[in-house]
């Protein structure tokens, strides 16, 4: 030992070998099987269901038959409510964004001197996660509804017309997707927002930077990994969502989404092939939407 | 700002009364300092003692508490940094991560909206030899290269007043000469005014006009390097600035030209013109490569001061000088350097020496050193009080 010691020239270190675990395996074991259980059998399911065509014999079940026609039926009936939901999807991310990036910018940056503060704030903002998001939209409904205190006092100064209302209408969906999604935009703004180095605004404005400036170039440059992740975690929900744009919540009969024409045909008009199909549809137009966007934000990694 | 056109020079610097108050300290008390136009000014100081918080005031980072700043004549207190015809060289170089090299450097330019800001950062990237890396984010640079990039990207603007806090103090020693030179003739080249902050004694004398040592929120003293290190006028800046050895002790005789001070039963002459304080009892010192050693008690010669016998405790050899420590009775150790004329030191630890140095090469300083900077010069200190104190008793009788 002693004498390899001063034998020369120093030893290479050899890389480390590959260690073929079978505890590395067994750990994966339940994460493996639990997607294969919960998301690829459903996924084959949902694929072999969409291409079913009624059985013959006119019981209303169905069979397989690799019946393609599904796909182009269905989206040709709702290609209104596709359109729809992606731009309410839009709308409610854009907002959300506009309301969390000023709170969340507040919150990591400016009180960052006083974490007590900084607690208490977050806090504020997960503070409507103990309560379901389904109350919550109810309670949203009663505020809004012709009879609520909103409507009446917008009446009372003559800023709405005597016949309108806000309850299912569009404004109304958009409000809710908004409201109900700003604590997913909120928090990776924050995260990413809360590590800001200072010193770099510091010295873009020490280069003859804005404040106006600065925050175009620097700063939202980098808070983009939080703005990518909050925009992504608004928009692929609200893009599906059935809860807010549902009549029974805040929607009405021409704010429907495709979440709602899913579950209409799933449960009431009992088409399952055509669920299936705008179901795929629906994870098909995010993927792709998702993908380029992430692309264009030069964000990979997020990946 | 400066409305699109590069700044024709450097422009003066005047800082007037200024205090800065933070939250349970003072950071700056009643600073007034003057850089004129074109000069390389350091600032030096230990940590803490403000320096960096009068960078940040002259770039409009911190806001005084009170007092006024001027640029060129001009009051500039209340602008914001973005209005102050200045650029800063950060400590931590602060270059955007999102932009590439030449973006970074393009970045002042780009704001400001000055013609051909490619062309210009480029140039700027020739001048600092990083052209070639241009396209490199600026996490892919070494630590060299980012502060050779921060210094292209402020000096790109031709700002009236760069200032450079601590920008060479991640670097290895060779880059940092090799930095030191490159920034010299920089600023030569364009004829900025610097203001460098730096808690290297050595980089301030090998770099700037005019030094100023800073301690405690104030300027301890300042002037030429030469000036400073030849003739301190405080302890603080006797030894923060180089090292001395200092004794203190009263002034027991006087004429026209010089004073005596008693140390120890020794008799040190200082000439008048060099010492601060002319009667009582005043610290005196001398810088140890002034000394010499001599292994014989020297014949008393006018114009010579003496001090020994010592004993040397320690010899230690440095490459062009060895230094010598000499540990005299009711004194205290005392340094010495010595140039290597011959091969190896010259005495050795134990031997008996006496060390004497020109009248004219002593210094009598303001104050009497702090027993909190008490370093190896002056550990001995209360030796050296008891000492004073027993020579003052003997004077008196």
């Amino acid at each position: 030992m002693a004498m390899t010691a001063f034998a020369g020239a120093p030893t290479q270190a050899e890389p480390a070998p590959r260690r073929q675990s079978k505890i590395a395996l067994v750990l994966l074991l339940p994460g493996i099987l639990y997607l294969v259980l919960f998301f690829i059998v459903p996924l084959v399911s949902l694929v072999i269901t969409s291409l079913e065509a009624p059985a013959p014999d006119g019981s209303g079940t169905f069979q397989y038959a690799f019946n393609w026609q599904n796909y182009v039926d269905s989206v040709g009936t709702y290609s209104t409510q596709i359109f729809r939901s992606f731009l309410y999807a839009l709308l409610a991310t854009v907002f959300a964004l506009l309301f969390s990036y000023p709170l969340a910018y507040f919150i990591g940056v400016k009180v960052r001197k006083w974490p007590l503060l900084q607690s208490f704030m977050l806090i504020l903002v997960i503070a409507p996660f103990f309560i379901s998001f389904l109350l919550r939209t109810l309670a949203w409904k009663t505020i809004l509804a012709d009879e609520g205190p909103i409507v009446t006092s917008l009446k009372a100064l003559s800023l709405l017309g005597p016949q309108t209302h806000i309850t299912g209408t569009p404004v109304a969906v958009v409000f809710g997707l908004t409201y109900n999604f700003i604590p997913f935009m909120c928090l990776p703004l924050y995260t990413t927002l809360e590590r800001l180095d200072i010193r770099y605004l510091e010295a873009s404005s020490d280069l003859y930077g804005t404040p106006a400036s600065t925050f175009w170039r620097v700063t939202i440059p980098l808070s983009l990994p939080g703005i990518v992740s909050g925009t992504l975690l608004t928009f692929i929900p609200a893009a599906g969502d059935y809860v807010n744009a549902s009549q029974e919540f805040l929607g009405g009969a021409s704010s429907s989404m495709i979440g709602n024409v899913i579950q209409s045909n799933f449960l009431v008009q009992l088409n399952y092939p055509a669920a299936a199909a705008l179901s795929i549809v629906l994870m098909l137009v995010i993927l792709i939407i998702v993908g380029s966007y992430v692309r264009r934000a030069g964000t990979d990694d997020l990946l | 700002m400066a409305g699109g056109i590069f700044a024709e020079s450097g422009a003066d610097l005047e800082l007037v009364g200024i205090h800065k108050r933070f939250p349970g300290f003072t950071a700056i008390e009643n600073l007034n300092l003057t850089i004129s136009a074109g000069s390389f000014f350091a600032l030096l100081g230990p940590s803490g003692c403000g320096k960096t918080t009068t960078l940040r005031l002259v770039a409009g980072l911190e806001e005084p508490t009170s007092g006024q700043i001027l640029i060129g004549g001009k009051d500039v207190t209340s602008t914001k940094p973005f209005q102050r015809p200045v650029n800063t060289v950060f400590q931590s170089y602060a270059l955007f991560p999102h932009m590439t090299v030449l973006e970074n450097v393009a970045f002042g330019l780009r704001r400001r909206r000055i013609t051909d800001p490619i062309a210009k950062a480029h140039e700027a990237l020739r001048l600092v030899e990083l052209d070639h890396l241009a396209a490199r984010k600026p996490q892919q640079l070494s630590g060299g290269q980012q502060q050779r990039v921060a210094l292209a990207r402020a000096v790109v603007n031709r700002p009236a007043l760069l200032l450079l806090d601590e920008p060479l103090g991640a670097l290895d020693l060779k880059l940092r000469r090799q930095m030191q030179l490159e920034l010299k003739n920089i600023q030569n080249e364009v004829g900025l005014t610097f203001v460098h902050v730096t808690h290297d004694q050595e980089e301030a004398m090998t770099m700037a006009d005019t030094v100023a040592v800073m301690n405690k929120g104030q300027i301890e003293q300042m002037g030429a390097p030469e000036e400073l290190y030849e003739l301190p006028k405080t302890a603080f800046v006797a030894n923060f600035l180089g090292q001395s050895n200092l004794f203190t002790g009263p002034v027991t005789a006087s004429n026209s030209e010089s004073i005596t001070v008693t140390v120890a039963g020794a008799q040190i002459v200082v000439p008048k013109s060099r010492a601060q304080v002319h009667d009582g009892t005043i610290t005196i010192g001398v810088r140890p490569e002034k000394l010499s050693l001599l292994t014989e008690a020297p014949a008393p010669t006018t114009g010579v001061n003496v001090i020994g016998p010592g004993r040397v405790v320690d010899v230690s050899f440095s490459g062009v000088s060895t230094q010598y420590v000499v540990e005299v009775p009711h004194i205290g150790p005392m340094i010495v350097f010595a140039q290597n004329m011959v091969f190896g030191p010259v005495v050795n630890v134990g031997a008996q020496v006496w060390m004497s140095w020109t009248v004219d090469h002593g210094f009598g300083l303001s104050d009497s050193p702090v027993p909190e900077d008490a370093d190896l010069a002056t550990a001995d200190l209360a030796t050296a009080q008891i000492a004073t104190a027993h020579a003052a008793a003997q004077a008196g009788d």
